[in-house]
């Protein structure tokens, strides 16, 4: 049996303290915002898990490559654990911007470029697992996800321009901004510190958990192996 | 080994192989054009297409109805080929892949464009709306290109696995949204006879979109079907 690496362990403990650390950040030390009040508050944590899903989605697209290019099975493993991840945040970023957009947009929906993009990838996302259960030999379903993987992820962007040539009320935090924007607002010092914090937690969340997706994926083939061994 | 058959002669023999096998059982073909009618018997009365309806949603109508109909074509023809054997005929054949791949691809869009072909005078006929115009056909054109290109690459993955039927159009629909908002877009504006500024953006869309996925399919086919 593998040991679980003291990295991991720190790793896992480090995420966790600093995750604690985001939350108050966000919900106490960050400055409430004049014109929306409390509700802002979900934003740290709405951009910082969107980030992470946002990682997940480029890590498999990569990883997608790697396979087609080496046919290395560790390259699948380290796919599904991507997208795995991705699917799950995405679905957070999602929830968490409709509990901001009820009360700002008055409507818990709209069909805006990040919004639409965000539930493609996760229904991308959801077809690849059920491509892959779909097959039952190891090499080919590691070849078809990884096929599928790099096709949702040049879906991806084209999409998001496709759904743009309409026009957006997405805020945009960073950069111009469209003048149909609703809900902005500039980030005060506090904010910014709440802000930047929430994305690093969110980082050292993502690597965690990459790292114990990918370990217990490993662990799953060897079990699989052994199963075959023992008939 | 033999040496290698001219990479356009494969291709056309592979389509012409598509099309002789639909000219003798034409199971393909009427199997997609009753369906894509009845789905436009059933939009007329899902949504009352009444005269004024009719303005605003013939374009969505007409491409839901080739896109529905168009899964059932691209399933059945890469069935056919595993059903019979005859993909490892192919495979086993000294030509190029990619020619399989644009084989099989020229092949899907031919016979969707056939669907279409009268599908638009039939839906002229029962509406009463005159669809023949220079601009929608190049639409249509665009937008069948970009379905069989990225169509084709996911038919012959879904076939292989155990859901085939079930996985096609799950693993084909949220790759094809753009292609709907240009699609739709742009044969709405030409219906509508809108500006050409206002259509542009949306033919450049559907162009871009063509161009993406024919070569990243044509670049994955291979992985696809290697034994």
């Amino acid at each position: 049996m593998e040991r679980k690496p003291l990295a991991l362990t720190v790793l896992d403990i480090l995420s966790a303290l600093s995750l604690l650390i985001a939350t108050y950040l966000a919900l106490f030390y960050a400055p409430t915002e004049a014109v929306m009040g409390a509700v802002q508050r979900v934003f740290y944590f709405h951009v910082a898990t969107a980030w992470v899903g946002l990682l997940g989605f480029l890590a498999a697209g990569f990883a997608g490559v790697m396979y087609l290019v080496r046919h290395d099975l560790k390259w699948d493993v380290i796919e599904v654990a991507a997208v795995e991840i991705s699917l799950v945040f995405f679905f957070i970023a999602i929830a968490l911007g409709s509990i901001w957009a009820r009360p700002v947009w008055n409507t818990w929906w709209t069909w805006d470029p990040r919004l639409t993009t965000a539930a493609i990838t996760e229904l991308v996302y959801l077809a690849y697992f059920m491509l892959r259960q779909g097959i039952e030999e190891v090499e080919r379903r590691a070849r078809f996800g990884a096929v599928y993987t790099l096709i949702g992820a040049v879906s991806a962007p084209v999409t998001f321009m496709a759904i743009r040539l309409f026009r957006t009320i997405h805020p945009v935090l960073f950069g111009a901004s469209s003048e149909a924007a609703k809900g902005e607002f500039s980030l005060a010092p506090g904010m910014r510190v709440a802000f930047f914090f929430a994305l690093f937690a969110f980082t050292i969340l993502f690597v965690d958990l990459f790292w114990h997706r990918i370990r217990l994926g490993r662990l799953a083939a060897r079990v699989d192996q052994a199963r075959l061994q023992a008939g | 080994m033999k040496p290698r058959a001219p990479f356009l002669q494969s291709v056309w023999a592979i389509l012409w192989k598509d099309l002789a096998a639909e000219l003798r059982s034409r199971e393909l073909f009427s199997g997609m054009f009753i369906f894509a009618l009845l789905v436009i018997v059933i939009f007329n009365f899902a949504m009352e297409l009444d005269v004024a309806t009719r303005r605003s949603v013939t374009a969505g109508v007409l491409w839901t109805t080739f896109f529905f109909a168009g899964t059932i074509g691209l399933s059945r023809s890469m069935a056919m080929e595993k059903d019979r054997g005859s993909l490892d005929g192919l495979l086993l054949a000294p030509v190029d892949r990619a020619a399989i791949y644009f084989g099989k691809m020229l092949g899907n869009l031919l016979f969707m464009l056939l669907v279409e072909a009268l599908i638009l005078p039939l839906y002229s006929f029962l509406y009463n709306q005159n669809l023949f115009n220079g601009g929608l056909f190049l639409v249509i054109l665009l937008g069948s290109l970009g379905y069989a290109a990225v169509g084709t690459l996911l038919a012959s993955m879904s076939i292989q696995a155990r859901t085939r039927d079930l996985l096609l159009p799950i693993l084909l629909f949220p790759v094809l949204l753009p292609l709907v908002i240009g699609a739709v877009k742009a044969s709405g504006g030409y219906l509508s006879g809108a500006a050409r500024e206002e259509i542009l953006p949306f033919l450049n869309l559907l162009l871009t979109y063509d161009v993406i996925f024919l070569s990243i399919s044509y670049m994955l086919f291979d992985s696809v079907i290697e034994e």
